[in-house]
Order: C-alpha cells, then sequence, then structure tokens
C-alpha cells in the first residue's frame, strides 16, 4: 500500500486506450465499472479530440456481481463489434475487473468475432500507464504481423536492400501517441527532416494508424524509437523477428538530431552528407537549419551560463533535456530525474555523465524537494513540477507528460529535429531573466521609476507571493474552467509554522541588505540564508550572516 | 399557513429506462467538493491508481501543494494477504496523521478494488479510532463505482456522519448538502430575516462541529442527491420539508417557503422578506432568459441535479426540454420537482450512452448537459454543450444566484452567436 496524492502516470489501461484512440479502426471493449469513464476525459478535454475515444466500458455495478458478469462482458463486446466495425479489437480489463477474473479477453477468444483480437493482460497492480501503452502496442503489432513471421533462420533483410530494389529507403516512425509530449508536432518535423535526406515514412504508429497499416510495418528498412517508452519492446520484438534495424537515437536536440541522423545514414547504408561529417571549418547541417547554435552562442546568452538547471521528466525527455541543457545551452544541471522506472538505468547513465545521482521516483513531494535543495533557478519538468516550481517561486518550462491542456498548443511547436532545437530555445529561456535585460534591470533598479517585480514576460515563472501550499486557481485538469470560486480556507501547516520561526530571525539590518539584492534572485538568497542559518543554529540573521551565507553557497 | 406549497401532481407517466454502459463519474468525485467544505478533515481513498487518476484528473492537477485527500493505493502484496492490507493501512494512515497535525476528522472512503477483496474499513475505522485515542476521528464509507455514482458520494459521507450527531429535540432547521460558504451565509440571513434562528448545516464547515438531531429538526435538503441520509435523518426523529431544489427564483422560493411553512411564518413577513430577492432574482434571470427562451435542451444523466435544473430552465427560462436524464431516480425526493416538469417530459433513468448519444443526434437540440468525456465530441458534431461537473462546483443556489445560474447554460449559445470564423 502506497500513499498517493497526485500521480504522475495512470493505470495501464490507460496506456492501453492512448494506443486504441491514437488509431483508427481499433476499438478496445473495458471489463471496468463506470467511475473507470474518467479517462474520456483525458482525450476529449486534454487533447479537445473531438471523438470519443473507441471505448466500451462494461460499467458492471455491484448488483452485477451476484450474477453474470461474464455475460454482461460478452454482451458488451457483441455489441461493440456490431456497432463499431473495428478491423481489430482490443479486449481488457480495469484494476477491478481483474481481481473479479472474468477475464474477458478469453471470453472474447471463444466468440468466433470475425477480427483480430488482442486479449490484454494489464497487471494492474503493478504496472503503470506507459508500460501499459508499450504493452498494447506490442501486442497489437505482434498479433496483426502473425502470419507474417520469417520462418526461423531466415536471413536478415540487408540494409541496402531499398537500393536492389530501386527505391527509395524508407523506415517506420513508432511510438508517438495521443497524451504524449508534442508527438503531432514531432511526426511532422521528422517526417520532413527524413523527406529532405531522401528517406521516406512508412508507417507512422500508433498515431493516425490503421490496423492495416501496422500490417505493412516489415516493408520498411528501419524503425525509428521515437519514443522508448511506448515502442522500445514492439521495436526490439520486430529487430529479434524480422531483422529489422532500429535507430535508438531520439532526436532532441542539435547533437541529437545530428547523431539520429549519422545512425540513420549507416543504418541504411546511405552516403553521409558533408555537412553531418562534423567537419572543421565547415558549417554543419545544425548550423545552417537551426538557430539554437547561433542564439546560444550570441552575447545575450552570456548570461545563461551555468544556470542551475533541476529537470524531472519522463526518461526520454530527461535524458535529452540533460543533454541540451549541459551541452547546448550551457546550464548547469544540479538535478536529473525520472519517473519512468522501466528507463531508470538508461536515466542514471545520463545522470552519472553529469556527475549527479539520478532521481528514480513518483512521490512528487520528494521531487519538489530534491528541486529545493538543488537551489536551482530554472526548473523543466512535467505539470507537477510546474506546480511546485510556482509554489517555489521557480521559472519552470514544461518538457514531458503528464499534460495539462496548455501542453496541447495551437501552434507547430515540435521538441524533436531543428525545428524542435528552436522551440526548446525559446521555451527554456523565455522563463528566465533576459541576459542583457538582467544586466540593465541590476543598473536601473534604484531609478524612482523602477517597480520591483516588473517583469511581466516571466507570467506564471514569477515568484509566487508566499510559496506555500496555497491554493491557485487552477481548473479541472482538463480545461481549467473556473472550478475554484469558493476560495479553500488555508490551514496552518508545520511548514508554515518553520517558515514564520525563520522570517522572524531576520534583523532590521538584515531586511535591510536583502532589500538591495536584485528582486530576481532574492528569494533564493533569501532561502540560501535561512538554511545556512538553521545549519548553523544561528540565533539571528544580520547582514554579516547574510553575507556568511553567500560566501558559503557561492560556487 | 398562507406560504404556498406546490401542489403534487402525479409523476409523469413515460420513464425510458436504461441499463447499459454509463458515461458518469462514481462516488469518489465528491471527495473534490467535501473536502473544501470540511478544511480539518482528510479523505483517503482505499483504492488502486485508476481511483487516485480519477480524483486527479477530475480534480484538477494539483490546485493544492498536498491536497486534503490522497489514496492508499493497493498493491499485489495486499491483496495477497487482508491481514498485511490492514497492517499496511494502519501504518501509512499513522504517517499521514503525523505530517497532517490538522486533521481533526479521517474518512477511509472505500472503492471498488477495495469492496471487492472484502477490506473491512469499518473495522479498520474501529481499529484505528481505539488507536488514535480520540485525536482523530476516523469514519468510513464506500465511494466506489459499483456501489455509487458521481455525487452520491456525498450521500454517503454524510451518512458515515449521523452516528456521531448528537441527538437533541430542539427545534431548527437543518440544511443538509455542501453549499458554497458564501451561499449558505445569505441562506441563514434570510432565514433569520424570515425569524427562523436556529439553522444548522450538514456537512458543517469544520468537521467537529456536527449538529444535533432529533424531533424538533426540520431537514431542507439543498441537494437532490441525498436520499440515504435523508431517511437516515429521519430515522432520527427528523421530519423531511417537502420542496423543489433552490435552484432558480422560484425553485429558491418554495424551498424557502417549506421552512418558513414549517416554522409557522406569517405570510407578510415571508413576503416581505422574499418578494424584493424574488424580483431582483427575475431581473438578473431576465438577460439570459431571452437567449434560452424556445431553445431545445437535453440532459444526460450525470450529477443527479438534472430534474431540477430542468424544472428551472423550463419554467424560468423557457427552455423546451426534449429529455431528461438522471443516473437513478428517487421519487419521493424529486416529487415536488417532478410535479413541476411540464406534463410528458421524456424522463430517462440509467443510461446506454451509444443509444442516448444516437437520441441527441436525432433530435438535434440546440444545448446538451453532459460530462466532460462527451462535450467536445457532441460540440465537433455541431451541437452545443455545457458541462455538468461545473454545477457541483460553482455556487449555483438561491434567488440571487439564479441569475448565474442562467448564465452557466446561455453562456455556450451565447458564444456560439459571436463566433465568426469562417
Ligand atoms: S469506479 Fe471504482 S475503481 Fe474506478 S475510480 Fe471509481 S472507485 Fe476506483
Ligand atoms: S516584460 Fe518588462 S522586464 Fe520583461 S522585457 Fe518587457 S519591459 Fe523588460
Amino acid at each position: 500500500m502506497e500513499l498517493t496524492l497526485w500521480t504522475y502516470e495512470g493505470p495501464p489501461h490507460v496506456g492501453a486506450m492512448r494506443i486504441a484512440t491514437s488509431m483508427e479502426g481499433v476499438h478496445y471493449v473495458l471489463h471496468a465499472p463506470q467511475g473507470d469513464t474518467y479517462a474520456d476525459l483525458l482525450f476529449t478535454m486534454i487533447e479537445r479530440r473531438g471523438l470519443r475515444p473507441p471505448v466500451t466500458y462494461t460499467t458492471f455495478q455491484a448488483r452485477d456481481l451476484g450474477g453474470d458478469t461474464a455475460e454482461l462482458v460478452q454482451r458488451s463486446i457483441r455489441q461493440a463489434v456490431e456497432r463499431f466495425q473495428p478491423e481489430a479489437l482490443l479486449v481488457g480489463e480495469s484494476c477491478t475487473a481483474e481481481l473479479i477474473q472474468d477475464q474477458p479477453g478469453a471470453l472474447a477468444g471463444g466468440m468466433n468475432l470475425g477480427v483480430p483480437m488482442v486479449n490484454l493482460e494489464l497487471p494492474a497492480y503493478s504496472k503503470k500507464e506507459n508500460w501499459g501503452a508499450a504493452e498494447t502496442f506490442y501486442q497489437l503489432v505482434r498479433t496483426l504481423l502473425k502470419a507474417q513471421l520469417p520462418a526461423p533462420g531466415t536471413p536478415k533483410p540487408s540494409p541496402s536492400r531499398w537500393r536492389d530494389e530501386g527505391r527509395r529507403p524508407r523506415v517506420n516512425l513508432l511510438g508517438p501517441s495521443l497524451l504524449g509530449f508534442r508527438c503531432r508536432d514531432d511526426v511532422l518535423e521528422i517526417t520532413r527532416l527524413l523527406a529532405e535526406h531522401g528517406i521516406d515514412v512508412a508507417v507512422v504508429a500508433p498515431l493516425g494508424s490503421r490496423p492495416a497499416d501496422l500490417e505493412r510495418i516489415p516493408t520498411a528498412d528501419a524503425n525509428v524509437c521515437l519514443y522508448p517508452e511506448v515502442a522500445g519492446p514492439v521495436c526490439s520484438w520486430l529487430e529479434r523477428s524480422f531483422g529489422t534495424p532500429v535507430v535508438r537515437t531520439v532526436p532532441i536536440g542539435i547533437g541529437a538530431t545530428a547523431a539520429f541522423l549519422r545512425e540513420l545514414h549507416g543504418v541504411l547504408d546511405l552516403a553521409l552528407p558533408a555537412d553531418l561529417q562534423s567537419l572543421e571549418g565547415q558549417p554543419s547541417e545544425a548550423e545552417r537549419r537551426s538557430r539554437l547554435p547561433w542564439y546560444s552562442r550570441s552575447v545575450d546568452s552570456t548570461y545563461l551560463t551555468g544556470k542551475r538547471v533541476f529537470i524531472f521528466a519522463d526518461a526520454t525527455h530527461a535524458i535529452a533535456a540533460a543533454r541540451i541543457a549541459s551541452k547546448e545551452l550551457g546550464f548547469q544541471v544540479v538535478g536529473l530525474g525520472s519517473y519512468s522506472r522501466e528507463q531508470a538505468r538508461e536515466v542514471r547513465a545520463a545522470a552519472a555523465e553529469l556527475g549527479l545521482e539520478a532521481l528514480i521516483t513518483d512521490d512528487y513531494l520528494v521531487v519538489e524537494k530534491a528541486m529545493g535543495e538543488a537551489a536551482a533557478e530554472l526548473v523543466l519538468g512535467t505539470q507537477m513540477e510546474r506546480h511546485s516550481a510556482k509554489r517555489l517561486g521557480l521559472p519552470c518550462a514544461v518538457i514531458s507528460a503528464p499534460l495539462h491542456v496548455q501542453d496541447v498548443p495551437a501552434r507547430y511547436s515540435p521538441q524533436m529535429g531543428w525545428e524542435g532545437a528552436n522551440v526548446i530555445f525559446d521555451s527554456w529561456v523565455h522563463p528566465l531573466m533576459m541576459g542583457l535585460e538582467e544586466h540593465l534591470i541590476g543598473m536601473f533598479r534604484h531609478d524612482f521609476e523602477f517597480v520591483d517585480g516588473h517583469r511581466s514576460h516571466l507570467g506564471d515563472g514569477a515568484p509566487a507571493a508566499a510559496g506555500t501550499g496555497e491554493p491557485e486557481a487552477a481548473g479541472t485538469a482538463a480545461a481549467g474552467p473556473a472550478a475554484d470560486p469558493v476560495p479553500a480556507p488555508g490551514t496552518t501547516t508545520a511548514a508554515d509554522a518553520v517558515r514564520e520561526a525563520l522570517e522572524s530571525l531576520w534583523t532590521a539590518d538584515g531586511e535591510a541588505e536583502l532589500a538591495k539584492i536584485p528582486f530576481f534572485v532574492r528569494g533564493k538568497v533569501r532561502k540560501n540564508t535561512e538554511a545556512f542559518a538553521r545549519e548553523r543554529g544561528l540565533a539571528r540573521i544580520d547582514a554579516e550572516a547574510l553575507y556568511d551565507a553567500k560566501a558559503h553557497f557561492s560556487r | 399557513m398562507g406560504v404556498s406549497a406546490p401542489p403534487i401532481q402525479p409523476s409523469p407517466p413515460d420513464i425510458l429506462k436504461e441499463s447499459g454502459q454509463r458515461e458518469v463519474f462514481c462516488g469518489l468525485t465528491s471527495i473534490v467538493w467535501l473536502h473544501r467544505r470540511m478544511p480539518d478533515a482528510f479523505f483517503l481513498v482505499v483504492g488502486s491508481r485508476t481511483c487516485a487518476h480519477l480524483i486527479q484528473s477530475a480534480a484538477g492537477v494539483m490546485i493544492f501543494a498536498e491536497p486534503r485527500f490522497g489514496t492508499a493505493i493497493l498493491g499485489e502484496r495486499d491483496l495477497a494477504g487482508l491481514a498485511d492490507a490492514n497492517e499496511e493501512l494502519d501504518r501509512l494512515v499513522k504517517d499521514l496523521l503525523e505530517r497532517r497535525p490538522e486533521i481533526r476528522t479521517l474518512f477511509l472512503v472505500g472503492s471498488c478494488p477495495s469492496e471487492v477483496i472484502k477490506l473491512d474499513l469499518a473495522k479498520a475505522a474501529e481499529r484505528l479510532n481505539t488507536q488514535l485515542l480520540g485525536r482523530v476521528r476516523v469514519l468510513n464509507y464506500s465511494g466506489s463505482g459499483i456501489e455509487t455514482t458521481f455525487t452520491q458520494g456525498e450521500d454517503n459521507a454524510l451518512l458515515a456522519m449521523l452516528p456521531l450527531l448528537p441527538s437533541s429535540d430542539e427545534e431548527q432547521l437543518l440544511i443538509v448538502g455542501t453549499l458554497a460558504d458564501a451561499v449558505e451565509d445569505r441562506f441563514r440571513l434570510i432565514f433569520e430575516r424570515l425569524g427562523i434562528t436556529t439553522v444548522r448545516s450538514l456537512p458543517p464547515r469544520r468537521s467537529t462541529d456536527l449538529p444535533p438531531v432529533g424531533k424538533g429538526t426540520r431537514v431542507l435538503l439543498a441537494q437532490p442527491f441525498l436520499s440515504a441520509t435523508a431517511r437516515a435523518l429521519q430515522h432520527r426523529g427528523a421530519t423531511l420539508l417537502s420542496a423543489p431544489y433552490p435552484f432558480g427564483v422560484e425553485g429558491s422560493r418554495d424551498w424557502m417557503a417549506a421552512a418558513a411553512t414549517a416554522f409557522g411564518v406569517p405570510t407578510e413577513r415571508f413576503n416581505a422578506v422574499l418578494d424584493p430577492l424574488v424580483e431582483r432574482g427575475r431581473r438578473a434571470l431576465e438577460p439570459h432568459r431571452q437567449v434560452l427562451a424556445g431553445k431545445r435542451l437535453f440532459l444526460l444523466p450525470d450529477s443527479q441535479m438534472e430534474i431540477p435544473l430542468a424544472r428551472f430552465l423550463s419554467r424560468e427560462c423557457g427552455m423546451e426540454l426534449v429529455e431528461v436524464g438522471t443516473p437513478y431516480l428517487d421519487r419521493q425526493l424529486m416529487a415536488a420537482d417532478l410535479a413541476l416538469l411540464p406534463p410528458a417530459t421524456q424522463l430517462s433513468e440509467g443510461q446506454d450512452v451509444d443509444l442516448q448519444l444516437e437520441r441527441v443526434r436525432a433530435a438535434r437540440p440546440d444545448l446538451v448537459l453532459c460530462g466532460l468525456g462527451l462535450a467536445n465530441p457532441l460540440e465537433a458534431e455541431g451541437i452545443a454543450t455545457k458541462w455538468s461537473i461545473e454545477l457541483v462546483f460553482s455556487p449555483i443556489h438561491g434567488c440571487d444566484q439564479a441569475g448565474e445560474l442562467a448564465e452557466l447554460f446561455a453562456r455556450p449559445l451565447r458564444r456560439r452567436a459571436l463566433l465568426q470564423l469562417s
């Protein structure tokens, strides 16, 4: 038993829903009680989908339990097949149905439905959403490709098969799904990028594909594993059973996009273009195609140097962010972690490279604590970290699922490829004070016209007033209606008491000295000084203590 | 007494009963407003990751740093042996209460998984009450989807509090059902003007401030989904006042009239207090009535508020009712509202969502009241919608709120008229 207040991932059957809803022609019969239909709103509200997810819930009730729930399952399956005429059917159960052991998949198997059927067994008490998505995708592909499996011992297809067949090389893009971060735009960006290198896309899946498309997966010369969280297992299986090579570099960031293209050219036995060969003095494709390299070198960005960045996300985006932050923006990564236990090894390796220990957890309070202790100046995280950062008064950019409706922007904003790098530069640097501006504000802050706290461009990254568990005017996860018209009374917590005790330590000259510090670092200086005072057991915080602390923390 | 209560007519005959797929939240959802009503209470769901995800999705991602609700997620080990599960629960509760010393009442909320494995939360509550020596009161109720829909969770929560209510035959008016604090204050003020001085609420604002109950208690339900609580209060000697629910000017007036009659308030005094409110409420309603009048409304079953809302929207806003769905029909609790519905209103109880949506499509109503899962898909088909969940979060009760309530329904139609996108 584990206490959870907020979770990064839903249950595994929500992962299965992501696959079904991402595709067309697939229907999912889910043996589940009525409350579980809440999951529909994840798609209709967060993704603003104009279609109901293709899911039929059995919505059994307590009074059904005495009778024949198996009959209910069969009726639901029969009706769903008749009504929706799917090209492939997923049958599974949610946590409660798992306990009553009707085995809906086995029941469906005996029904002679005339459509390919996948019996989904997703253990709800040990696995989570991303695992469920990956397993569903894998099982579906496996079922649909059963007939095409090469006999054991069949030689692997040659990587340059395309040349022999007199066509352009083609690859599949596997892994993009609904409720993934910016998948819609990443697919477009990578498809364009590949086209420029003369490579075609055979199948994109699950997003936008039909079962018949999945049957074309073996026609590609390689599989691009765009999101290992979803496509990792299926790519490995395709490699084992069809001998299709997998491109595993995830093209997020300048370095990774270039590495991705090199890997792809290698796998497909294509000649590497000169501007991907990283030759001295020659402009690389990255320089030509993305603004990030130059923007990062331009003088304004000098002020980004060593900015302390805390990263927590799904594994794919966390690892990519760490690399971009440290290598491409000159930040200092002071914390790196992920809730993706399945990819913990990769995250640990990425952290070790930066001299850090990875934080692998699904407890957002642990993440919030680590964020505070790391004295971060910028947080790159999920919606959960956005809220934590807000409480701590830290600027934040969202880089990964779980999503909010605002993470599905109307404009084109991929994370992958050259354009993705541009988007990342803007969205990570935007919450920070601009370089020259920081300098100018320092110069002019004694000007009578200067208003402390003026920096409207910070938007929601602006320091929160009090910064402890105060409610914020957020709406429902889905769409942010004015769902909080009645302000909840604040409760006095132990943390508030500690805060008050610390605040009373400040002497007048300490406060006066603190006031001289530019407002955009004042909060951090206050926190550091208080931490320092607590550590040293100081009875009061005066100007001297403040400077002692400053010296202590200067790195 | 001259204060007229609505005449009770025979209820409409035709009810479509359906038992197919439902598209309704489970009772856990009511935690979202209950925890705000009683800030010194904590709601601990004993359930699965699905339960945690449901509350999170319904409540909004992280409105609170540390919310006053959470889920004890059952793991494989808990399923293997109930003894372990009980031990684990005790441990977890102890940790939780140590971290949240301000909590006075802890609700253990049962879910589908906890019920299916027969984890006895009543026993757990008893055990924990002994261990905690009265420092924190532990109660339990079911919010599971196999037992409850959406708003029924509140019914069960209140029912769980009932045994703790002291007995007293003191004359009092007891308002039952969560109201927004501001709305509640308004009602108290009006009752005071009417001369009804002892007015108490269930749930109270502080979980420990429990109202007494007994022969002198007149119960006025503020929400239409409290069947079990209403019956249990009657068992304790209270009288249940029959009235329409306080939505809209007429509903609110009749609701207060029921109390006034019960407490012997003279008609002149009632009219003197209420007439100006009624008049002002009608004025506030008017611009929205103009938008809504003649428009056809289809209400999908969701919050159990559909029948009283349909009554308000048809009688006071002039809307035409295509179909009024309700998750379940409690004829006694709905009697006054049912009697005020236009004759031959099509009611439906339960749901078969695909069939019901086919009826929606065939009828092409001007507005559909529905849950969040259905709203955008219907909009995409060109049908305007109003999300039902907003109605349980917004202050919509009382004459003063009638304008706002109507506005919630008029807004989608106004918006459609505003947008020129091609
Ligand atoms: S329907 Fe049951 S399992 Fe689903 S969220 Fe509600 S209580 Fe939990
Ligand atoms: S918002 Fe204010 S601080 Fe930011 S750039 Fe504009 S003027 Fe400068």
